[in-house]
Protein backbone atom coordinates (compact mmCIF):
# COMPACT_ATOMS: atom_id res chain seq x y z
CA UNK A 1 0.00 0.00 0.00
CA UNK A 2 1.44 2.99 -0.78
CA UNK A 3 1.65 5.51 1.90
CA UNK A 4 1.11 9.44 0.74
CA UNK A 5 0.24 12.65 2.60
CA UNK A 6 0.02 16.17 0.84
CA UNK A 7 0.94 19.20 1.54
CA UNK A 8 0.97 22.92 1.06
CA UNK A 9 4.38 21.85 -1.63
CA UNK A 10 2.41 18.70 -3.01
CA UNK A 11 2.87 15.73 -1.28
CA UNK A 12 4.89 14.74 1.65
CA UNK A 13 7.39 11.73 1.84
CA UNK A 14 8.14 10.66 5.02
CA UNK A 15 12.02 8.78 5.16
CA UNK A 16 12.46 7.05 8.86
CA UNK A 17 15.91 5.98 9.19
CA UNK A 18 17.14 4.93 12.48
CA UNK A 19 13.83 5.73 13.96
CA UNK A 20 14.28 9.63 12.74
CA UNK A 21 11.98 10.64 10.52
CA UNK A 22 12.67 12.64 7.78
CA UNK A 23 9.08 14.53 5.81
CA UNK A 24 10.20 16.10 2.15
CA UNK A 25 7.57 17.90 1.10
CA UNK A 26 7.73 17.93 -2.66
CA UNK A 27 6.43 17.74 -5.99
CA UNK A 28 4.39 14.61 -7.54
CA UNK A 29 7.22 15.09 -9.96
CA UNK A 30 10.69 14.05 -8.06
CA UNK A 31 8.27 12.07 -5.62
CA UNK A 32 8.19 8.82 -7.67
CA UNK A 33 12.02 9.29 -7.78
CA UNK A 34 12.40 9.47 -3.61
CA UNK A 35 9.93 6.36 -3.18
CA UNK A 36 12.57 4.72 -5.55
CA UNK A 37 15.55 5.88 -3.62
CA UNK A 38 13.98 5.88 0.21
CA UNK A 39 11.85 1.79 -0.82
CA UNK A 40 12.04 0.23 2.61
CA UNK A 41 12.55 3.44 4.40
CA UNK A 42 9.19 5.27 3.94
CA UNK A 43 6.12 5.35 6.78
CA UNK A 44 3.31 7.36 7.64
CA UNK A 45 3.59 10.41 8.29
CA UNK A 46 4.27 11.96 11.34
CA UNK A 47 3.96 14.99 13.31
CA UNK A 48 7.46 14.41 15.45
CA UNK A 49 9.18 13.79 11.58
CA UNK A 50 11.54 17.01 10.76
CA UNK A 51 9.91 18.79 8.24
CA UNK A 52 12.16 19.82 5.07
CA UNK A 53 10.48 21.49 2.00
CA UNK A 54 12.09 20.63 -1.08
CA UNK A 55 12.01 23.23 -3.58
CA UNK A 56 13.09 22.54 -7.37
CA UNK A 57 14.99 24.36 -8.86
CA UNK A 58 16.58 24.93 -12.75
CA UNK A 59 20.33 22.75 -12.28
CA UNK A 60 22.77 25.02 -10.52
CA UNK A 61 26.60 24.32 -11.45
CA UNK A 62 25.99 20.19 -11.68
CA UNK A 63 29.47 19.62 -9.37
CA UNK A 64 28.10 16.87 -6.72
CA UNK A 65 31.89 15.95 -5.92
CA UNK A 66 32.39 19.39 -4.83
CA UNK A 67 33.29 19.89 -1.30
CA UNK A 68 30.56 19.66 1.11
CA UNK A 69 29.87 23.35 2.98
CA UNK A 70 27.89 22.96 6.51
CA UNK A 71 27.96 26.29 8.41
CA UNK A 72 26.01 26.16 12.15
CA UNK A 73 25.01 29.65 14.15
CA UNK A 74 22.93 28.60 16.88
CA UNK A 75 20.59 26.07 15.57
CA UNK A 76 20.18 27.27 12.48
CA UNK A 77 22.61 25.55 9.80
CA UNK A 78 23.37 26.27 6.08
CA UNK A 79 24.61 23.58 3.77
CA UNK A 80 25.96 23.90 0.30
CA UNK A 81 27.52 22.21 -2.45
CA UNK A 82 27.75 23.28 -5.89
CA UNK A 83 24.06 21.39 -6.74
CA UNK A 84 21.85 22.59 -3.81
CA UNK A 85 21.64 24.98 -0.87
CA UNK A 86 19.62 23.96 1.83
CA UNK A 87 18.67 25.78 5.17
CA UNK A 88 18.10 23.93 8.55
CA UNK A 89 16.89 24.67 12.02
CA UNK A 90 17.71 21.82 14.36
CA UNK A 91 15.69 23.58 17.28
CA UNK A 92 12.19 23.49 15.04
CA UNK A 93 13.21 20.97 13.19
CA UNK A 94 12.32 22.64 9.60
CA UNK A 95 14.40 23.25 7.16
CA UNK A 96 13.90 23.66 3.06
CA UNK A 97 16.04 22.52 -0.10
CA UNK A 98 16.76 23.84 -3.49
CA UNK A 99 18.08 21.79 -5.68
CA UNK A 100 17.29 20.23 -8.93
CA UNK A 101 15.18 17.07 -9.37
CA UNK A 102 18.78 15.07 -8.40
CA UNK A 103 18.11 12.35 -5.50
CA UNK A 104 21.81 12.67 -5.31
CA UNK A 105 21.64 16.02 -3.85
CA UNK A 106 18.87 15.47 -1.24
CA UNK A 107 20.44 12.58 -0.45
CA UNK A 108 23.44 14.48 0.67
CA UNK A 109 20.91 16.94 2.37
CA UNK A 110 19.39 13.78 4.62
CA UNK A 111 22.59 12.73 5.62
CA UNK A 112 23.30 15.80 6.50
CA UNK A 113 20.61 16.41 8.50
CA UNK A 114 21.07 13.12 10.09
CA UNK A 115 24.75 13.42 10.77
CA UNK A 116 23.76 16.88 12.63
CA UNK A 117 20.93 14.86 14.95
CA UNK A 118 23.35 12.07 15.55
CA UNK A 119 25.74 14.04 16.98
CA UNK A 120 23.39 15.48 19.07
CA UNK A 121 21.74 12.03 20.28
CA UNK A 122 24.98 9.90 21.15
CA UNK A 123 25.48 8.88 17.61
CA UNK A 124 26.86 9.05 13.95
CA UNK A 125 26.65 7.94 10.42
CA UNK A 126 30.48 5.84 9.23
CA UNK A 127 31.61 5.27 6.21
CA UNK A 128 30.86 1.57 6.53
CA UNK A 129 28.80 -1.61 5.49
CA UNK A 130 26.96 -3.29 8.29
CA UNK A 131 24.31 -6.38 8.07
CA UNK A 132 22.68 -8.56 11.04
CA UNK A 133 23.66 -11.87 11.76
CA UNK A 134 22.07 -14.08 14.12
CA UNK A 135 20.66 -11.49 16.08
CA UNK A 136 24.05 -9.35 16.06
CA UNK A 137 24.98 -6.45 13.46
CA UNK A 138 28.78 -5.99 12.67
CA UNK A 139 29.85 -3.08 11.26
CA UNK A 140 32.36 -3.25 8.01
CA UNK A 141 34.65 0.41 8.00
CA UNK A 142 36.21 1.51 5.13
CA UNK A 143 36.60 4.32 2.95
CA UNK A 144 36.41 3.90 -0.94
CA UNK A 145 38.11 0.73 -2.38
CA UNK A 146 38.36 -0.91 0.99
CA UNK A 147 36.04 -3.80 0.23
CA UNK A 148 32.79 -2.47 1.86
CA UNK A 149 30.77 -3.03 -1.39
CA UNK A 150 33.26 -6.69 -1.94
CA UNK A 151 32.45 -8.03 1.56
CA UNK A 152 28.54 -7.14 1.48
CA UNK A 153 28.27 -9.39 -2.43
CA UNK A 154 30.05 -11.84 -0.60
CA UNK A 155 27.31 -12.09 2.55
CA UNK A 156 26.04 -16.07 2.64
CA UNK A 157 21.71 -15.68 2.44
CA UNK A 158 21.33 -15.71 6.74
CA UNK A 159 23.25 -12.40 6.36
CA UNK A 160 20.42 -9.40 6.12
CA UNK A 161 22.11 -6.37 4.66
CA UNK A 162 22.06 -2.68 6.57
CA UNK A 163 24.04 -0.89 4.30
CA UNK A 164 26.81 -1.36 1.88
CA UNK A 165 28.02 2.32 1.96
CA UNK A 166 26.85 4.48 4.94
CA UNK A 167 25.83 3.20 8.36
CA UNK A 168 23.81 4.54 11.31
CA UNK A 169 24.76 3.73 14.63
CA UNK A 170 23.49 5.16 17.72
CA UNK A 171 23.40 4.19 21.44
CA UNK A 172 20.03 3.34 22.41
CA UNK A 173 19.26 2.50 26.43
CA UNK A 174 22.74 1.81 26.49
CA UNK A 175 23.47 -0.61 24.03
CA UNK A 176 25.24 0.52 20.46
CA UNK A 177 22.66 -0.45 17.79
CA UNK A 178 22.94 -0.44 14.31
CA UNK A 179 20.34 0.47 11.85
CA UNK A 180 19.77 -0.11 7.89
CA UNK A 181 19.81 3.13 5.43
CA UNK A 182 18.69 3.57 2.27
CA UNK A 183 22.53 5.19 1.59
CA UNK A 184 23.83 2.86 -1.01
CA UNK A 185 27.14 2.22 -2.39
CA UNK A 186 28.19 0.10 -5.27
CA UNK A 187 25.31 -2.41 -4.96
CA UNK A 188 22.97 0.46 -5.83
CA UNK A 189 19.96 -0.82 -3.68
CA UNK A 190 18.60 0.71 -0.07
CA UNK A 191 20.00 -1.84 3.07
CA UNK A 192 17.10 -3.63 4.84
CA UNK A 193 15.28 -1.35 7.43
CA UNK A 194 15.74 -3.39 10.23
CA UNK A 195 18.37 -3.23 13.47
CA UNK A 196 20.49 -4.87 16.15
CA UNK A 197 22.97 -4.48 18.81
CA UNK A 198 26.68 -3.86 17.85
CA UNK A 199 28.79 -7.28 18.21
CA UNK A 200 31.62 -5.88 16.20
CA UNK A 201 33.17 -3.62 13.93
CA UNK A 202 35.88 -4.63 11.29
CA UNK A 203 38.22 -2.02 9.71
CA UNK A 204 38.98 -3.54 6.35
CA UNK A 205 41.79 -4.29 4.55
CA UNK A 206 42.76 -6.70 1.44
CA UNK A 207 44.87 -9.12 2.18
CA UNK A 208 46.65 -12.16 1.36
CA UNK A 209 44.29 -14.33 3.94
CA UNK A 210 41.43 -13.91 5.88
CA UNK A 211 42.64 -13.29 9.63
CA UNK A 212 41.25 -10.87 12.34
CA UNK A 213 43.43 -8.62 14.31
CA UNK A 214 41.39 -7.04 17.39
CA UNK A 215 43.11 -3.01 17.55
CA UNK A 216 43.93 -1.30 20.96
CA UNK A 217 41.21 1.25 21.44
CA UNK A 218 43.30 4.11 20.49
CA UNK A 219 43.98 3.09 17.77
CA UNK A 220 40.48 2.10 16.55
CA UNK A 221 39.38 5.52 17.77
CA UNK A 222 41.79 7.10 15.40
CA UNK A 223 40.56 4.77 12.34
CA UNK A 224 37.14 4.91 13.42
CA UNK A 225 37.13 8.74 13.46
CA UNK A 226 38.71 9.22 9.85
CA UNK A 227 35.66 7.13 8.38
CA UNK A 228 32.92 9.23 10.43
CA UNK A 229 30.48 11.39 8.09
CA UNK A 230 30.47 14.57 9.93
CA UNK A 231 30.46 17.60 7.65
CA UNK A 232 29.78 20.84 9.84
CA UNK A 233 31.81 23.13 10.90
CA UNK A 234 30.84 23.33 14.66
CA UNK A 235 33.70 22.69 17.41
CA UNK A 236 31.11 21.72 19.63
CA UNK A 237 29.32 19.27 17.68
CA UNK A 238 32.52 17.44 16.34
CA UNK A 239 33.76 17.16 20.02
CA UNK A 240 30.46 15.36 20.72
CA UNK A 241 31.66 13.37 17.94
CA UNK A 242 34.83 12.55 19.75
CA UNK A 243 33.56 11.53 22.64
CA UNK A 244 31.28 9.49 21.00
CA UNK A 245 33.28 7.24 19.33
CA UNK A 246 35.43 6.62 22.08
CA UNK A 247 32.71 5.91 24.39
CA UNK A 248 32.14 3.31 21.47
CA UNK A 249 35.42 2.38 20.76
CA UNK A 250 35.21 1.36 25.10
CA UNK A 251 32.35 -0.89 24.45
CA UNK A 252 32.61 -3.02 20.86
CA UNK A 253 35.56 -4.73 19.45
CA UNK A 254 37.16 -3.40 16.92
CA UNK A 255 38.74 -5.28 14.86
CA UNK A 256 41.21 -5.39 11.51
CA UNK A 257 40.09 -7.58 9.19
CA UNK A 258 42.12 -8.65 6.28
CA UNK A 259 40.64 -10.62 3.80
CA UNK A 260 40.29 -12.19 0.49
CA UNK A 261 37.92 -11.35 -1.97
CA UNK A 262 36.14 -15.20 -1.50
CA UNK A 263 32.61 -16.18 0.87
CA UNK A 264 35.15 -17.98 3.46
CA UNK A 265 35.73 -14.28 5.22
CA UNK A 266 32.16 -14.79 6.54
CA UNK A 267 33.64 -17.87 8.78
CA UNK A 268 35.21 -15.44 10.54
CA UNK A 269 31.59 -13.01 11.16
CA UNK A 270 30.07 -14.47 14.18
CA UNK B 1 40.86 20.20 22.67
CA UNK B 2 38.95 16.58 22.69
CA UNK B 3 41.00 14.11 24.47
CA UNK B 4 40.66 10.51 25.76
CA UNK B 5 43.79 8.44 27.23
CA UNK B 6 43.30 4.72 26.94
CA UNK B 7 45.45 2.44 28.63
CA UNK B 8 48.33 4.99 28.57
CA UNK B 9 47.71 6.01 25.22
CA UNK B 10 46.08 9.43 24.01
CA UNK B 11 44.44 10.72 21.40
CA UNK B 12 43.93 14.10 21.01
CA UNK B 13 41.39 16.02 18.73
CA UNK B 14 41.44 19.61 17.69
CA UNK B 15 37.77 20.12 17.13
CA UNK B 16 38.42 23.59 15.25
CA UNK B 17 40.05 21.47 12.05
CA UNK B 18 39.58 17.51 13.32
CA UNK B 19 43.29 17.20 12.90
CA UNK B 20 43.99 14.19 15.51
CA UNK B 21 47.14 13.57 17.37
CA UNK B 22 47.69 9.86 18.63
CA UNK B 23 50.28 10.06 21.74
CA UNK B 24 52.25 7.09 22.88
CA UNK B 25 53.06 6.55 26.13
CA UNK B 26 55.81 8.42 27.17
CA UNK B 27 54.13 11.26 25.09
CA UNK B 28 51.34 10.80 27.21
CA UNK B 29 52.86 10.90 30.47
CA UNK B 30 54.34 13.81 29.26
CA UNK B 31 50.73 15.87 27.89
CA UNK B 32 49.34 14.78 31.05
CA UNK B 33 51.92 16.25 33.42
CA UNK B 34 52.27 19.52 31.57
CA UNK B 35 50.18 21.59 34.48
CA UNK B 36 51.94 25.34 33.05
CA UNK B 37 54.00 24.94 36.16
CA UNK B 38 56.62 22.22 35.79
CA UNK B 39 59.18 22.52 33.98
CA UNK B 40 59.95 19.89 31.18
CA UNK B 41 63.09 19.15 32.33
CA UNK B 42 61.04 18.52 35.74
CA UNK B 43 58.64 16.82 33.94
CA UNK B 44 61.07 14.18 32.02
CA UNK B 45 63.20 13.56 35.43
CA UNK B 46 60.31 13.06 37.68
CA UNK B 47 58.00 11.04 35.29
CA UNK B 48 59.79 9.08 32.47
CA UNK B 49 63.13 8.55 33.90
CA UNK B 50 61.92 6.12 35.98
CA UNK B 51 58.68 4.91 34.55
CA UNK B 52 60.46 4.29 31.12
CA UNK B 53 64.09 3.47 31.89
CA UNK B 54 65.30 5.68 28.91
CA UNK B 55 68.11 7.45 28.89
CA UNK B 56 68.59 10.61 30.45
CA UNK B 57 70.15 13.24 27.29
CA UNK B 58 67.71 11.17 24.95
CA UNK B 59 64.92 11.70 27.16
CA UNK B 60 65.06 15.80 26.81
CA UNK B 61 65.73 16.04 23.41
CA UNK B 62 62.81 13.79 22.09
CA UNK B 63 60.84 15.50 25.28
CA UNK B 64 61.26 18.89 23.71
CA UNK B 65 61.24 18.00 19.92
CA UNK B 66 57.81 16.96 21.52
CA UNK B 67 56.73 19.82 23.37
CA UNK B 68 57.84 21.60 20.06
CA UNK B 69 55.82 18.99 17.99
CA UNK B 70 52.22 19.88 20.22
CA UNK B 71 52.49 23.62 20.12
CA UNK B 72 52.53 23.73 16.62
CA UNK B 73 49.15 22.57 16.40
CA UNK B 74 48.06 24.12 19.34
CA UNK B 75 47.66 21.24 21.67
CA UNK B 76 50.46 22.70 23.93
CA UNK B 77 51.25 26.03 25.01
CA UNK B 78 55.49 26.63 25.76
CA UNK B 79 56.82 29.10 28.04
CA UNK B 80 59.90 30.02 29.68
CA UNK B 81 58.59 30.97 33.02
CA UNK B 82 56.00 29.08 34.54
CA UNK B 83 52.37 30.22 34.57
CA UNK B 84 50.98 32.68 37.30
CA UNK B 85 49.00 31.00 39.85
Amino acid sequence: MAIRAHSAAGVRVNVVIGGTGIGVSTTTEFEEILRLQYAGFIEADSAQSIQLTVELTPPLTLDPDADIQVRGEGSRWTMERGDFHASYDSATRVGKVWQSASRQSLDSVIRIIHSLTLAEETGFLLHAASAIRGDRAFLFSGKSGAGKTTISSLAPPDVHLLTDEVSYVRNVSGRWTAFGTPFAGELARPGENRSARVEALYLLRHGSENRTELLSAASAARSILRNVLFFADDANLTRRVFDTICAFVEAVPVLELSFLPDAGVWELIH
Amino acid sequence: MAARVFRGEAIIMNPADSTLFNLNETATAIWLAADGRTALRSIVERDILPAFHVDREDALRDAGQFAEDLARHAILTLRTEPEAE
